[in-house]
């Protein structure tokens, strides 16, 4: 006699924290990333106090330059990291330089936002011309491989996306307080004026900062190309989460952004994966609703310039 | 002096004048056209312009409203047909207030922060509307979209009682610009722009006066777009909550001037135009992106003060030197 499945009532939860538990990995693995484009866009904000609304297309210009190599020469968009994140270098420091320092003083930080937003229509209109306005998605061979790791699965891509983030964060790190250049970044963002009597010459500073800044981008958007498909639009979708994230983290420290990274991104995956895939995106601005309700300056924000 | 006093309502009576003899000449309906979406963009660079020009709080979120006031619309006529097409317009003024209301809490939240902060805050509101226009089916159709009944005017002059409600607006929000210049709520404005919290410590009620510079420019923000939506008569979200509707609304008032009575409006009619002409003759929407986004640079780097400020700087520098000549 076929009777009902036997289920027991602890199975159907078993099933409800195996899915959540599933989404809190995947979650981890993709605050890497978001972890790493983050700290750029803070960086930027703490040498410069620009916030940089053009993040979000250089993650995209990143995934498509990495695109074009892995389709037209077949390089490995993880090989293809060195080219790209030195090329985005290059175009970072050419935006400081041709469009945010002319800016006056007075009133630069609000200046600044529009500028910046009007590099990123710059940059989506020359991708859409140069790659018109299909979504594309970098699929090299191993993008669907995974380990099943006590019935949990993990994408290797994602592992090796979150690893290679970790590498580039710590690299940052290195780069901030082990070498001259991290010196004098930390303190053009602790106390301007001094740093400039002290003989940094803050401009210069400034324009390697932007470049740093947009090269993480590019490290970014390679791996980013192969999780998610993209179009030159998508950089709207990017910028309100990295927003989010730099914002709840708050502006100026990198410590911040990865821990806006991580619990922006473990609660949208958790919410996806309990409540449903439409509503993950709100997350991100109710969790920042909720932060700007405690405290408006984020969780490791300052009201004065400080550490980096 | 005295002269000097005539010349401003003298001015705008001569512009509302001729704006509103221009439908008697039976333009085309591509050039009515233009007029309607010109007119728009001047009311909302001018609502823009009391929250970002006189009170310094740079919102990137105006679309926000601009949605949220579109899809009132539809929500109207979910329950009611249409009759003489008249309807929606008399119900204007309650989708301002409705909207100005949904605004308080919002703006009581976001004007926490300042600034650059402030802009990506209400930038983020904006992807929040947008997320609900696309999940909310039930109001908005989510991307299949929503229509609305066709307006029953006569073809002839479809767009002219669209035009006429929108001359009305225009009027509303400059005169609300004007008095707010002439009397202590601009003072205050001027006061939270300069140091708020100097401001604060004097006595200015800030926090009174900003929230009601919020309120009443999403207010009529609200009401652009709920007209918007009639006109239009079918929306998709992409299209009533568009990141590019605000960027156009704060490039018109820096182009212009911000914190000045006609900066908003000479920017909107340059910028509009302008704009329309690259979409026909640019036609696809890629390099008229490129060409908007050099424009908008242009602005910032050559004329960051925009354009009225730049002319009364000179106009007055001009003043001094005669002036020292004459001694």
């Amino acid at each position: 006699m076929p009777g009902p499945r036997r289920r027991s009532p602890t199975g159907a939860g078993d099933d409800h924290v195996h899915a959540l538990i599933q989404g809190v990995i995947l979650g981890v693995l993709t605050a890497g990333v978001y972890a790493l484009m983050a700290s750029g866009q803070t960086l930027i904000f703490g040498i410069m106090r620009v916030v940089n609304m053009a993040q979000g297309a250089m993650v995209i210009l990143g995934a498509y330059l990495s695109y074009q190599m892995f389709t037209s020469l077949g390089v490995d968009p993880f090989l293809a990291i060195p080219v790209t994140t030195a090329v985005m270098f290059g175009v970072g420091v050419g935006v400081q330089l041709l469009f945010l320092r002319p800016l006056h003083a007075e009133d630069k930080s609000q200046l600044s936002v529009l500028v910046t937003f009007a590099v990123a229509l710059l940059v989506e209109g020359l991708m859409s011309v140069t790659w018109n306005t299909t979504d594309r998605g970098i699929n090299t061979g191993y993008v669907n491989a995974s380990w099943t790791v006590f019935g949990y699965q993990i994408t290797l891509v994602r592992l090796w996306a979150f690893l290679l983030s970790l590498a580039a964060l710590a690299l940052l790190y290195l780069v901030l307080n082990r070498t001259r250049f991290g010196r004098a970044v930390r303190a053009s963002v602790q106390n301007p004026e001094s740093a400039r009597l002290l003989g940094v010459e803050s401009e210069r500073v400034a324009a390697i900062g932007y470049g740093l800044g947009t090269a993480t981008a590019a490290a970014a958007g390679s791996v980013y190309g192969m999780l998610y498909p993209f179009n030159p639009g998508s950089h709207y979708d990017l910028i309100s989460r990295l927003l989010s994230i730099v914002l709840l983290g708050g502006l100026g420290s990198i410590g911040g952004a990865v821990v806006g990274a991580l619990v922006i991104s473990v609660s949208s995956s958790i919410v996806a994966a309990a409540v449903s895939p439409i509503w993950s995106q709100m997350t991100f601005f109710v969790v920042l609703l909720l932060v700007l309700l405690i405290r408006p300056r984020g969780l490791f924000g300052t009201t004065v310039r400080g550490a980096i | 002096m005295k002269p000097r006093l005539a010349v401003g309502p003298l001015r705008a009576i001569v512009f509302f004048a001729v704006l509103w003899s221009l439908p008697v000449f039976n333009l085309a309906h591509w050039a009515m056209n233009m007029l309607v979406f010109t007119l728009m963009f001047a009311v909302m660079s001018s609502a823009w312009n009391l929250l970002g020009g006189f009170a310094g709080y740079p919102s990137l979120g105006h679309v926000a409203f601009f949605g949220i006031g579109a899809y009132a619309e539809v929500l109207w006529f979910h329950h009611h047909g249409i009759t003489t097409g008249y309807e929606p317009f008399w119900l204007l003024p309650l989708i301002g207030i409705g909207v100005a209301v949904i605004g308080l809490p919002v703006a009581a939240l976001a004007m926490r922060t300042r600034a650059d902060v402030f802009a990506i805050v209400t930038i983020t509101l904006l992807f929040v509307v947008q997320t609900l226009a696309y999940n909310l089916r039930g109001v908005t159709g989510g991307a299949q979209g929503a229509a609305i009944a066709a307006a029953p005017f006569p073809a002839a002059t479809y767009e002219r009682p669209f035009y006429d409600v929108l001359l009305v607006l225009l009027a509303v929000a400059m005169g609300l610009t004007w008095a707010s210049m002439r009397s202590k709520v601009g003072l205050s404005l001027a006061a939270v722009r300069a140091d708020e919290d100097k401001a604060a410590g004097i006595g200015v009620r800030v926090q009174t006066v900003k929230l009601l510079a919020f309120c009443v420019s999403v207010g009529l923000t609200g009401m652009v777009g709920a007209m918007w939506a009639y006109y239009e008569g079918f929306i998709y979200p992409q299209f009533a909550v568009d990141p590019l509707i605000t960027v156009a609304i704060v490039l018109m008032t820096f182009l212009g001037g911000r914190a000045t009575l006609w900066g908003p409006i000479i920017g909107a009619f340059i910028l509009e135009l302008a704009q329309q002409y690259f979409a026909y003759s640019l036609g696809g929407s890629q390099f008229y992106l490129i060409a908007y986004a050099l424009v908008f640079l242009i602005v910032m780097l050559v004329l960051p003060r925009g354009i009225l400020p730049s002319i009364q700087d000179r106009i007055r520098q001009r003043r001094r030197r005669r002036a020292v000549d004459a001694t």
